[in-house]
């Protein structure tokens, strides 16, 4: 209970840091917020009453604090180009992204099991080679130009899925397989590394000298072990997987938070900016916290402190 | 298994390097100008152009070659940017401990938290973009799992009996520093080195294709995918060409890494 407190404060303070490092960054961005509000062709005196509404006339750390100080009471403020309230709009974006980040995730996980229980057995042949290079062929293709390779084969040449856009299971299907793909195959790797290690271990001889089935010692009995150190890589690696969103949701036109935050980036929409960061941010302690909780649960002698 | 690989890895990146330095002379035309007859629309693969030309009757090969020296540059140089960085923040976290460590690894911990491709594209708006912009950007953005790893290594080495008698002979932090716990992390700089810079050419090449990486005129192939994407149903050898090199670049990378640890994929 006490370290679960810990870990929440530390989680606020961590939140608090992105929110003021984003702050300081875009007071400095040379341009005028005032002007994306009032549009190329206002006059001073306009420009003067928008920037004395929106607090702009204040010095760096007042606004700070009338941010923080409105955030407190749970009010992101409102975008500067579109005049919606920020929370309804990420509220609006956020089951898109939510959608394809776990079908990404869930396929990236399933590709990472099938391929490690695959090729563990199969170590030092020359099938699991191929994979190998296979593997690290695709870890190192660009995720968007994974997916426009994508659109134009499956989309476009074999027509199964539609070319962008958001709706069904068949609009999702494509980039969640193009964010899932390279992370699944370097799950599959580190898997079938930690599997090798296990396999080697004296409680599994000891399970097959018992007579166990082989497919259950490699699927349950080496498994539960060797599957462990993977969870807390999916929790480092989420963050990671949220720069893939960014790019798949640019190539696939997808309505989410990620092509959101890069618009909210380009236009100079500070509230705008500052929701999404602190969103993204969230997500991402809030997936450690729960890897960290999960970790327990799954392996009983790992004591938090 | 291994050695074969990184042997891979190695001719590789040799040859790339080779391409990158001696491109710009083996290509056909001006990467700038427009070659083809057809101006209006994209040239199939075909002599003299042997990987076609864009919407602008560029010639692909060699904007492809004049890419590689850019492309390579801004991973190598970031990649630098991203060591800098991180080893010094990793020694310094490692080596003193206590307050420094805390204070510097939470630094580290809001920095992971941040959505890092985000962070880059508001700190170009914030630079201007330029070369330059990039390199720092790059650097800005990926040095996290380098302190993480650095420090870890710093944090064992101080322990040991040959920094102990250092500091027992009186030798100051720097030498310390510098003299016996830097040589001792040369060994894992090299690997991270390997894996940062698969890492920062795949992240220049996605900042292009979001259309703010290095400005134009300079080729970059991030770039000739971003602009081949409005083509992508008519013209799709105008994208494929410049995904499969960087495809190359980021294995040989890669296959350099996996061949000394049995890793392959950027440090994060």
């Amino acid at each position: 209970m006490r370290y679960l407190a810990q870990r929440l404060a530390w989680a606020a303070v961590i939140l608090l840091g992105t929110t003021a490092i984003t702050f300081a960054i875009l007071f400095v961005v040379p341009g005028d917020p005032a002007r994306v509000v009032a549009g190329p062709r206002a006059d001073a005196a306009t420009l003067a009453t928008i920037r004395r509404e929106l607090g702009l006339d204040r010095s760096l750390p007042v606004q700070y604090g009338q941010y923080l100080w409105r955030l407190a009471h749970g009010d992101l403020g409102r975008s500067y180009a579109t005049r919606q309230p920020v929370a309804t709009t990420l509220v609006r974006r956020l089951p898109a992204t939510a959608a394809l980040a776990s079908a990404g995730l869930a396929i990236a996980v399933l590709i990472g099991l099938v391929g490690a229980l695959v090729t563990a057995p199969l170590a030092g042949t020359w099938f699991d080679r191929a994979v190998l290079v296979a593997s690290l062929a695709l870890l190192s293709a660009p995720v968007f130009w994974l997916g426009m390779m994508g659109l134009y084969w499956v989309g476009f040449r074999w027509r199964l899925v539609p070319l962008g856009g958001a709706g069904s299971l068949r609009h999702l299907i494509l980039p969640a397989l193009v964010l899932g793909l390279g992370t699944g195959v370097y799950y599959a790797r580190l898997l079938h590394t930690n599997l090798q290690e296990v396999l080697a271990l004296d409680y599994i001889r000891a399970a097959r000298a018992r007579g166990v089935a082989p497919l259950r010692v490699l699927g349950v009995h080496a498994l539960r072990n060797a599957g462990l150190p993977l969870l807390t890589v999916i929790g480092l690696d989420f963050a990671a997987l949220m720069n893939g969103v960014v790019l798949t949701e640019t190539v696939f036109h997808w309505p989410g938070l990620g092509r959101l935050a890069f618009d909210a980036v380009l236009a100079l929409d500070v509230p705008m900016i500052m929701g999404t960061v602190l969103l993204s941010a969230g997500l991402v302690v809030a997936t450690n916290l729960a890897v960290d909780l999960l970790y327990r649960l799954v392996d009983p002698r790992i004591r938090l402190e | 298994m291994r050695s074969g690989l990184l042997r891979a890895g190695v001719v590789m990146g040799f040859f790339l390097v080779i391409l990158a330095i001696v491109g710009p002379t083996l290509a056909p035309f001006d990467p700038t100008a427009p070659v083809s007859p057809r101006l209006a629309e994209p040239t199939p693969p075909g002599a003299p152009f042997y990987l076609g030309t864009d919407d602008l009757g560029r010639d692909v090969l060699s904007r492809l070659l004049y890419g590689a020296r850019i492309s390579l540059l801004v991973g190598l140089v970031a990649m630098v940017v991203t060591m800098a960085i991180g080893t010094t923040v990793g020694l310094a976290a490692g080596y003193f401990g206590g307050v420094v460590d805390t204070v510097l690894m939470r630094c580290t911990d809001v920095m992971l938290a941040f959505p890092g491709l985000l962070l880059a594209v508001a700190l170009v708006a914030v630079m201007r973009p330029s070369v330059w912009t990039i390199f720092i950007v790059i650097g800005l953005v990926s040095w996290t799992g380098v302190a993480r790893v650095v420090r870890s290594e710093a944090l064992s080495l101080r322990e040991r009996d040959f920094v102990i008698a250092a500091r027992a002979m009186g030798a100051t932090h720097g030498r310390i520093v510098f003299r016996h716990i830097l040589p001792n992390v040369v060994p894992t700089l090299i690997v991270i080195a390997a894996l940062s810079t698969s890492g920062t050419i795949l992240l220049d090449a996605g900042l292009s294709f979001l259309g703010i990486g290095v400005p134009p005129p300079t080729p970059t192939w991030g770039r000739m995918i971003q602009e081949a994407s409005t083509y992508y149903r008519v013209a799709p050898w105008l994208m494929a060409f410049p995904g499969l090199a960087v495809l190359y670049a980021v294995l040989a990378f890669n296959l350099i890494a996996y061949g000394l640890t049995g890793e392959g994929r950027g440090v994060r």
